[in-house]
């Protein structure tokens, strides 16, 4: 009986190339274990299986030739808000439901170009706009070690899917937490790159300023793999960044003596559950054990990241959802009485009660009269919270804490109380307003459920933050545990 | 910072959302607890502070006027709902 479930990235790559399994076997046993068990978890939007097997062919032809590049035959899972050539893209939502998109967004060619197969597109919350995956239109998604629970948002299907192993690693992407909170609350390595690093292109917007892809995987060796194949600058994409990529991988094994590490006292007060705690700072006792200085730091407006975030992401998603009008593509309402009204209807009935939540928001703090008091306002507090960081990372080479308050909450327990949800991100958000890399790793455990440790870096400091993390996992094995129910 | 009814369907109509009239309490509701959170913001003096809208302060990157793609009019026209000839349907504007 094969286990390939049970290997990284990094070591399905090295036995790809020796030639020790193909990657129809690989896809194939992806696709069986997907068949098999996403039943229990609803993880997964669309399977290709017929597309995946055809990739997986293609690429056994690159390996058998030779020089094939690392990821040549792995197979992998994208977040639904990636656009797919010619695959259903419904970014979780009944307005997309029947969108087959034209194109491939950049990281999907990227991954493509490298010789990556794709399982298929995995669930997530509504256009992103979520921390449990509640808000999708195809139902939610539940947490593999217990399914009374969540798996965290909006990469909630990503997040289920690599930790029940149904695939190797998967997209994401995070505008507010959206990668680091489900990796936290599904025990994975998350990675959401600085802003600007992977091309938006292609990816459905929500809050272009803010928005990031990213990477579920096992190990940071992996998140290295892959965000080598996913990085560097897109002429489709004005706002990625024209920086070299370096070799993500190489940095991974030097040791961390005497690197500093700054712990904000903002993230560890009341709101933060006890346990989790306890955790954070065991995670944090291994690290003074490899060599690491601990600073403590102070982020003082870090408290104004949630307020300024729910001005800023539903202004820029009020305006980048106008886009759906019911007129080129997308749902579009049965008889409607006239143009208003098939505006107003399609969007009505397209859209689910969180998205026309925060458009309505949006719409709020952009209209005339409300600009200075709320959205300027905001970009003035983001500047507040991004100068925190600045004046951080003049004493310190990474930042520590949890990256959610709490393990997974069960699945309805936060659904009707939007500001509790949403306090769910309380550690995550700043550093998107910031635009600097994070990440969260497997630290341990809490009743069962999964404890995520939060890493940020400066900015463009992805490598230095992957040391950070591959040290910690070869010193620990939280990152390894599996599921009962799926191992 | 309170939104009542009123200004729930003023906000939807600015928005163009169709909003159910049974639903419209529980949005106002909502929307005010998000104003509620928000309006920490202002406990802070934010005096000469520069707004920020993107990490780095760049300025538009600006490419060669080159074609750089083809036209694919009849592949994005197949996910409309209504075509006719080359062109996107809508209901009539105009009597």
């Amino acid at each position: 009986m094969s286990n390939y479930h049970t290997k990284s990235v990094t070591e399905l790559s090295a036995m790809l190339q020796a030639g020790e399994v193909s990657s129809v076997e690989l896809t194939q046993y992806f696709l069986d274990r997907i068949k098999n068990n996403d039943d229990k978890l609803n993880s997964f939007i669309t399977v290709c299986e017929e597309q995946a097997l055809a990739q997986a062919a293609e690429s056994d032809e690159k390996l058998k030739a030779g020089n094939a590049p690392l990821l040549t035959g792995v197979p992998i899972a994208h977040k639904d808000i990636f656009c797919t050539d010619g695959v259903k893209t419904s970014c979780a939502s009944k307005m997309l439901d029947n969108f087959v998109s034209p194109y491939d967004a950049t990281v999907v060619t990227n991954m493509r170009a490298a010789g990556v197969v794709m399982l298929g597109k995995t669930n997530m919350d509504e256009f992103a706009m979520g921390s449990s995956n509640e808000t999708s239109f195809y139902g939610g998604v539940k947490n593999p070690w217990d399914t009374l629970t969540v798996p965290g948002g909006s990469s909630g299907g990503s997040a289920a899917a690599v930790a029940a192993r149904l695939a190797p690693a998967a997209t994401g992407t995070d505008t507010g937490g959206s990668i680091r909170q489900p990796a936290a609350l599904c025990g994975l390595t998350g990675l959401k790159p600085t802003y600007g690093r992977v091309s938006r292109y292609g990816m459905i917007a929500f809050a272009s300023s803010l928005d990031q892809a990213g990477t579920f995987t096992q190990t940071a060796e992996d998140s290295a793999l892959m965000l080598n194949v996913m990085s560097g600058l897109d002429e489709k994409d004005s706002t990625s960044v024209d920086k070299e990529v370096p070799d993500y991988t190489t940095n991974l094994n030097q040791d961390l003596k005497g690197l500093k590490i700054g712990l904000p006292k903002e993230y560890f007060d009341e709101g933060l559950n006890a346990d989790v705690a306890k955790v954070v700072e065991a995670a944090i006792a291994e690290y003074k054990k490899m060599g690491a200085e601990i600073v403590d730091i102070s982020l003082p407006n870090s408290h104004l990241s949630v307020p300024a975030y729910y001005v800023i992401a539903p202004a820029e998603c009020s305006s980048n959802l106008s886009r759906f009008d019911g007129v080129r593509f997308g749902y579009r309402c049965d008889d409607p009485k006239d143009l208003e009204d098939m505006y107003k209807r399609s969007r009505g009935e397209g859209f689910g009660e969180e998205v026309k939540r925060r458009i309505m928001i949006g719409a709020y703090v952009l209209s005339a009269g409300y600009y200075d008091a709320y959205y300027l306002k905001a970009q003035k507090i983001r500047r507040l919270i991004s100068d925190d960081f600045k004046a951080a990372f003049e004493k310190v080479d990474v930042i520590m804490g949890p990256t959610a308050p709490d393990v997974a909450f069960k699945i309805g327990e936060k659904s009707d109380d939007p500001i509790s949800m949403y306090l769910s991100d309380i550690y995550t958000i700043a550093v998107n307003l910031a635009g600097l890399p994070g990440m969260s790793v497997p630290a341990g455990f809490v009743n069962g459920l999964p404890v995520g440790l939060q890493i940020t870096g400066n900015y463009f400091k992805e490598s230095q933050l992957l040391n950070v993390a591959h040290q910690y996992q070869k010193n620990t094995d939280w990152h390894r545990a599996i599921p009962e129910d799926f191992s | 910072m309170s939104i009542d009814i009123d200004e729930v369907k003023k906000i939807a109509k600015l928005a163009c959302l169709n909003v159910d009239e049974a639903d419209i309490q529980s949005y106002a509701t909502n929307l005010s607890n998000i104003l509620d959170l928000v309006a920490q913001m202002n406990a802070v003096d934010t005096t000469g502070v520069t707004p920020m809208s993107h990490p780095f302060d760049v300025v538009q990157r600006l490419r060669e006027d080159v074609v750089t793609d083809f036209n694919r009019r009849e592949d994005f026209m197949a996910l409309a709902p209504e075509t006719e000839d080359g062109l996107y349907l809508v209901p009539k504007v105009l009597e």
